[in-house]
């Protein structure tokens, strides 16, 4: 669309630059003086320079958790979009059964993240869960409270749980936007259906695809509710990802220097993040 | 071959509906039958549970609070953000693309680093522990989103639309209210749900800005989980509540919420 050149258009973005400069602006600038400060309480606060940040980047905790939290990213999104493009193109185009089907896939989306983690820690208690139970019934010795290694594939499974549904939604938008001519041309041409998939599928979805690896991407970064509920970052620090971590720092032990400086080094990592998100998605726009 | 590939989706969604159902079933059960043996359908079935918070104002009021900010909240969205997203995607102006990728940035933000420095702000102007508080918190995130769906929807919306409006002698507002919004209402109707699905899931934030008076059900049922050791089957009920609004107002979208989270570009 050609748009027309009007400073004007100014007042009507005003209302929501305010509010979100104010809920935005000032919180950050919060952290930012926290982040240089030192303080021993009573609200006497000393200059601190970019010590925090040394500190913080310096320590063997940080990369820990970022580790972490970059194995947790990746795993969940090798496993969510593959398998969120399979159940979307094996899913019904017309019929009764598209609307059950849309409705069951996102219910998961709208339970509070909470919810999920304490309906999932339900779910796999040893002793009194479904998927606990049955899992130790087959012979495999799992607790997730107390093996790392368990806690880790819940958790993983939380959050396929929680979370493919956004991408099965996506790619499915994608397909449906595909006229029938497309598919009567390549059924006349002798395609094979990897064919069709990639020739003609494939292309249509990449736009929605690229919004949904994104989302996830970040999404996931930002992980805290749903985590804390389930192993609260345990068993000892196995699941601590970036943002438990953070609040362990923040609002367990009070470290308001240090909790500032991880937070803005955290914030920008998720700036630069959704910087390549933008820059892919108007590259998108414009193709 | 066909009816092979249809197994993948039915599969998929029985997965979905497991934990689904273990909650269910837990919720009708007895606190000693959930303890004490493994059942797959409550032996002694009770709805003990749904009555305890249905009649304890601090488990309902709970419930209450949370749709209180809810829809303060979607509200705050919807109407700031209509004008700002017609702007977006009618006008070029002084800084209109940093001005969206800030916006943007704002919808990234984690929770957990604003956590801290909310809690000291809306203590500050004396709204802590108010429904409000966690409504305009939750615009941090909302505001962004709401702008980004309807300024996806607006763009649809050829502007030969607003060109004709003005020759018939509409002023801009009359224009705007009484032709364009009816014009884009199913896209204020996604961004409305996606205002409510996003404020009502979220916890960290209006936990943190709340304490007694205004705490939601989320933070009630954290409570309970942490300090009043296995009252699971009560935990299992208020869950189990949680998911009603969110299956209730997922019908009325269920067309649209691709094009949603796909912030209106399908």
């Amino acid at each position: 669309m050609n748009k027309t050149h009007d400073n004007r258009a100014w007042f009507f973005v005003l209302p929501v630059v305010a509010l979100v400069a104010f809920n935005a602006i000032i919180p950050l600038m919060t952290v930012v003086n926290y982040s240089v400060q030192e303080t021993f309480g009573d609200n006497v606060f000393f200059w601190a320079g970019v010590t925090w940040f040394e500190q913080i980047l310096r320590s063997p905790r940080f990369h820990d958790a970022l580790t972490r939290q970059l194995i947790f990213t990746f795993t969940i999104l090798l496993i969510e979009v593959p398998l969120g493009v399979a159940i979307a193109l094996t899913m019904p185009r017309k019929g009764p059964w598209v609307p059950v089907c849309l409705v069951l896939m996102a219910l998961p989306l709208l339970i509070p993240w909470n919810v999920v983690g304490a309906m999932w820690n339900i779910f796999a208690l040893p002793d009194i869960g479904l998927l606990g139970r049955s899992l130790n019934a087959l012979g495999f010795d799992y607790n997730f409270t107390r093996q790392p290694g368990d806690a880790w594939f819940t958790l993983i499974l939380m959050d396929v749980w929680h979370w493919t549904s956004l991408v099965v939604l996506l790619a499915y938008a994608g397909l449906v936007s595909i006229p029938d001519a497309y598919y009567q041309a390549a059924k006349i041409d002798g395609a094979r259906p990897f064919a069709i998939f990639r020739y003609i599928q494939l292309p249509k979805m990449k736009r929605v695809l690229t919004i949904a690896v994104l989302l996830r991407f970040m999404d996931s970064f930002m992980i805290y509710t749903e985590l804390s509920v389930l192993t609260g970052g345990g068993p000892g620090n196995a699941t601590t990802l970036l943002s438990i971590d953070l609040v362990k720092i923040a609002l367990g032990q009070f470290d308001l220097g240090p909790a500032a400086a991880m937070s803005l080094i955290y914030f920008l990592i998720i700036l630069l993040l959704s910087w390549v998100f933008y820059t892919l998605m108007m590259r998108n726009e414009q193709q | 071959m066909k009816r092979m590939t249809r197994l993948v989706p039915a599969l998929y969604i029985l997965f979905l509906m497991l934990p689904i159902y273990w909650l269910v079933n837990m919720s009708f059960k007895t606190t000693n039958e959930i303890l004490g043996s493994f059942t797959l359908f409550p032996k002694q079935f009770t709805i003990e549970n749904y009555v305890t918070i249905f009649t304890d104002p601090t488990w309902y009021m709970g419930y209450v609070n949370s749709l209180t900010y809810v829809l303060i909240n979607t509200a705050i969205s919807v109407v700031v953000a209509l004008p700002a997203a017609y702007a977006f995607s009618r006008y070029r102006f002084l800084g209109d693309k940093h001005l969206f990728f800030w916006l943007l940035t704002n919808r990234m933000a984690p929770p957990a680093v604003f956590a801290l420095p909310f809690f000291q702000l809306y203590s500050a102007i004396g709204l802590f522990d108010t429904p409000v508080a966690v409504a305009l918190a939750h615009t941090l995130f909302n505001i962004p989103l709401a702008v980004w769906i309807l300024e996806g929807f607006m763009s649809g919306v050829p502007k030969e639309l607003d060109e004709t409006a003005y020759v018939d002698g509409h002023s801009f507002w009359s224009f705007f209210l009484k032709i364009f919004v009816p014009t884009i209402a199913a896209g204020i109707g996604v961004a409305a749900f996606f205002c409510f699905m996003f404020s009502w899931v979220e916890l960290l934030l209006a936990k943190t800005l709340t304490s007694v008076a205004a705490k939601p059900i989320a933070a009630t049922m954290t409570r309970t989980a942490s300090t009043s050791g296995y009252e699971l089957g009560l935990l299992a009920a208020a869950g189990t509540l949680t998911i009603i609004p969110g299956a209730f107002v997922i019908y009325f979208v269920r067309n649209y919420i691709a094009k949603g989270f796909a912030l209106g570009r399908v």
